[in-house]
């Protein structure tokens, strides 16, 4: 389909009003707009410190139907999780993301709490993930998919838990794609430079409008999206 | 390309506007967007601010398409992603059905696309034995009625739940007859489980794309139900299929036009799930596609480049001018005859179909201009209208009562003279004529009015008299 590309694209410069491509000023310009990343209009709401995002993040994310849990440290992370779960009369078989975040708690000392790693599969109900960053504006999880972070954790089972240590937690989505680029180009990453291959921002749990315009929650994705903020250390 | 029933427009609003089901759907709906729409635009004082910048990216992005595009084609190849160009929607028929054999798809699972009801992709899949499986609610429910959305995000808003019930019952006949399903969290949980299967024997999933990404050569897509996520992340390839005026320059731009999509679509501050996707799995993931495709396709639209429907690429299908539309209100969507209906489809139809077929559209409005007011890109869309109304006038295709018309109200409007004496008489006529009463239930010639409601007879003299003999305002 090689003449559909020069079909679509001389018609396309053919109607710009040019013969060829863009000359040489125009494309070192553009290319200039592409790479220096400037920023558009950032809402004002999120001119706030550390403390005032955090709370930010929280409200916005109770108005769509999250639900937030504070701990003082990561250590307070297995029991929050397994009183969230039989508070809500939920099974405490859980899927966990291979994830460094998660190792630092101490899960095994929460015996009633069935822990596999990985990748979930159709009858898994909780999944626990944590987020690598949370947008304060929307009150929105940001996800990168890899090795660490199945993206399905973040979609088959009706429960998903994030772990969110507090000083994650950012001003808007311009800091999300900053952080991506930053992790692209460290070479402690392994991301070799590229974009993780899925970034699920994350704004409640999931819901559907379709029947006579009536908020469901739990239409695919999560029913439940249980926030965890680790305020310590 | 989807067929087209736009030149029944009228028939079609006529059927619509005597259907008592769709009129109770309607009635419900009513005021739910745009209430929404309202509170989320008063919740943001930069609301104006992103609409001129959103507005300023798309014309940008339009100005420069084919570098942009370009561009964009270079980081998904880098990203070990493939490109595809589609002239027509027949191209983007074929290269989807070449990436399914290449798999030996059986099932095609598929998040929310207006693209993909533009080309009939379903309609191709099922003709070469392969299983379409629409996985968003609204789609669903209207792929097993054999119906088309009525809305560009809220394809099923034309049904009723009974309706819904009645589709599961007629459709899920496995389940057991008596349960209770008459309410939508039941109905919802019923679509929940057998969808939830589907997930995982599909072989190929397919998503639009509400933007695409110059800098890093990802496609964004927004959902509310996850839905488009489990049908691209479950089975081994995602098939983007997209227009290339989605494509904007940097991930901050995406972020600016995402800031005013979900706003202006269902009044949300940001949908559920905003999506970036690059490329297929990397080395080590453990799950996503192994394979990405992306079908950029034209079908028309460079065609509207340089003239003076440009303006309608920007659009950011978000609903907003439907959902404000007094026409749609009352109509429904599907009286617009094809896919995209309200005022966006009333200047993109006649564009992508040519004005032969599409050209009653544009008449399907009352130039209120709300459309245009609450529009996030700020497309003119009453004058774009207007401007396809003067192309059908100058092509001889409106028809001859309105051409006939036309022709009197211009000679009189070029003769003050003379058309002051004939409203002059005109008034006297009916003032007469509506004497007894106040007002009058038929009047020669304008039938089209009296049909539904009287005519107020006129009272004293003509507004042009009265000025001329030095009457002003208190």
């Amino acid at each position: 389909m090689s003449d559909n590309r020069e079909t679509v694209l001389s018609s396309l410069r053919r109607a710009l009003g040019r013969s060829g491509p863009v000359d040489d000023d125009t494309a070192t310009k553009l290319r200039a707009r592409m790479v220096g990343h400037a920023r558009n209009t950032v809402p004002a709401r999120t001119a706030l410190d550390d403390a005032g995002l955090v709370e930010l993040f929280e409200t916005m994310a109770k108005k769509v139907h999250a639900t937030v849990a504070h701990v003082p440290n990561m250590s307070d992370v297995p029991g929050a999780v397994g009183d969230y779960l039989r508070g809500e009369n939920l099974p405490s078989e859980i899927v966990m993301a291979p994830d460094v975040t998660l190792d630092a708690a101490p899960w095994e000392e929460n015996a009633l709490l069935e822990i596999r790693r990985g990748v979930p599969v159709e009858s898994d109900q909780v999944s626990v993930t944590s987020a690598p960053a949370a947008v304060a504006e929307t009150g929105t999880l940001a996800m990168f998919s890899g090795p660490s972070h199945p993206s399905t954790l973040n979609f088959i089972p009706e429960t998903h838990v994030v772990v969110l240590p507090k000083g994650r937690v950012v001003k808007s989505y311009e800091d999300v794609w900053d952080a991506i680029r930053a992790q692209a180009a460290d070479p402690e990453s392994g991301r070799d430079g590229q974009l993780p291959r899925t970034v699920n921002f994350i704004t409640g749990p999931s819901r559907s409008g379709d029947i006579e315009q009536t908020l469901l929650l739990g239409a695919h994705g999560p029913r439940r999206l249980h926030i965890v903020i680790v305020d310590g250390e | 390309m989807k067929v087209s029933t736009t030149r029944n427009f009228k028939a079609n609003a006529a059927e619509q506007l005597a259907n008592e089901t769709l009129r109770a759907a309607l009635t419900k709906s009513k005021g739910h967007f745009t209430d929404s729409r309202a509170i989320a635009a008063e919740n943001l004082p930069e609301f104006e601010d992103l609409r001129d910048q959103s507005r300023d990216i798309k014309d940008h992005t339009i100005e420069n398409l084919d570098f942009y595009l370009e561009a964009y084609e270079a980081r998904v190849k880098e990203s070990g992603g493939h490109v595809h160009w589609a002239r027509t929607a027949e191209d983007a028929r074929n290269i989807v059905l070449e990436i399914c054999k290449s798999v030996d798809a059986k099932a095609v699972n598929k998040g929310k696309s207006m693209i993909s009801e533009e080309c009939a992709i379903n309609e191709m899949l099922e003709e070469n034995g392969i299983r379409a499986v629409e996985t968003d609610l609204g789609e669903y429910i209207i792929q097993l009625r054999g119906e088309t959305p009525s809305h560009i995000i809220a394809p099923a808003v034309h049904l009723t739940k009974g309706q819904v019930e009645e589709s599961f019952r007629a459709n899920h006949t496995h389940l057991d007859p008596d349960r209770i399903l008459e309410e939508p969290p039941t109905l919802l949980d019923e679509a929940r489980t057998i969808l939830r299967q589907k997930y995982f024997e599909a072989e190929v999933g397919m998503t639009g794309a509400n933007l695409l990404v110059a800098e890093t050569g990802s496609s964004i897509i927004v959902t509310n139900e996850g839905n488009g996520d489990l049908s691209q992340l479950i089975p081994k390839v995602h098939i983007v299929l997209a227009s290339i005026e989605k494509i904007v320059p940097t991930l901050e731009d995406a972020a600016t036009i995402l800031r005013v999509l979900a706003r202006s679509a269902t009044g949300q501050e940001f949908s559920s799930y905003t999506t970036v996707s690059t490329g297929p799995k990397r080395e080590g993931d453990p799950d996503g596609p192994e394979e990405y495709h992306v079908i950029l396709l034209d079908n028309g639209r460079t065609d509207m480049i340089g003239t003076e429907f440009q303006e309608m690429l920007r659009c950011i299908r978000c609903g907003a001018c439907m959902n404000h539309c007094p026409v749609y209100q009352s109509v429904g969507g599907h009286a617009y005859g094809w896919v995209y209906p309200g005022p966006m489809g009333s200047v993109l139809s006649p564009g992508l179909l040519g004005v032969d077929e599409a050209g009653h559209l544009p008449n399907a409005s009352t130039f209120c201009g709300r459309c245009e007011e609450v529009c996030p890109v700020r497309i003119p869309l009453p004058k774009l209208m207007r401007n396809w109304r003067e192309q059908e006038f100058e092509k001889h295709l409106s028809p001859g009562a309105v051409r006939v018309g036309l022709g009197l109200w211009s000679f009189f409007a070029r003769h003050p003279k003379l058309y002051q004496l004939a409203t002059g008489i005109q008034m006297r006529v009916l003032a007469r004529a509506g004497r007894a009463r106040g007002r009058l239930s038929s009047v020669p010639l304008a039938k089209g009015w009296t049909k539904y409601r009287d005519l107020p007879a006129p009272e004293g003299r003509t507004f042009q008299s009265r000025w001329k003999s030095g009457e002003r305002p208190q």
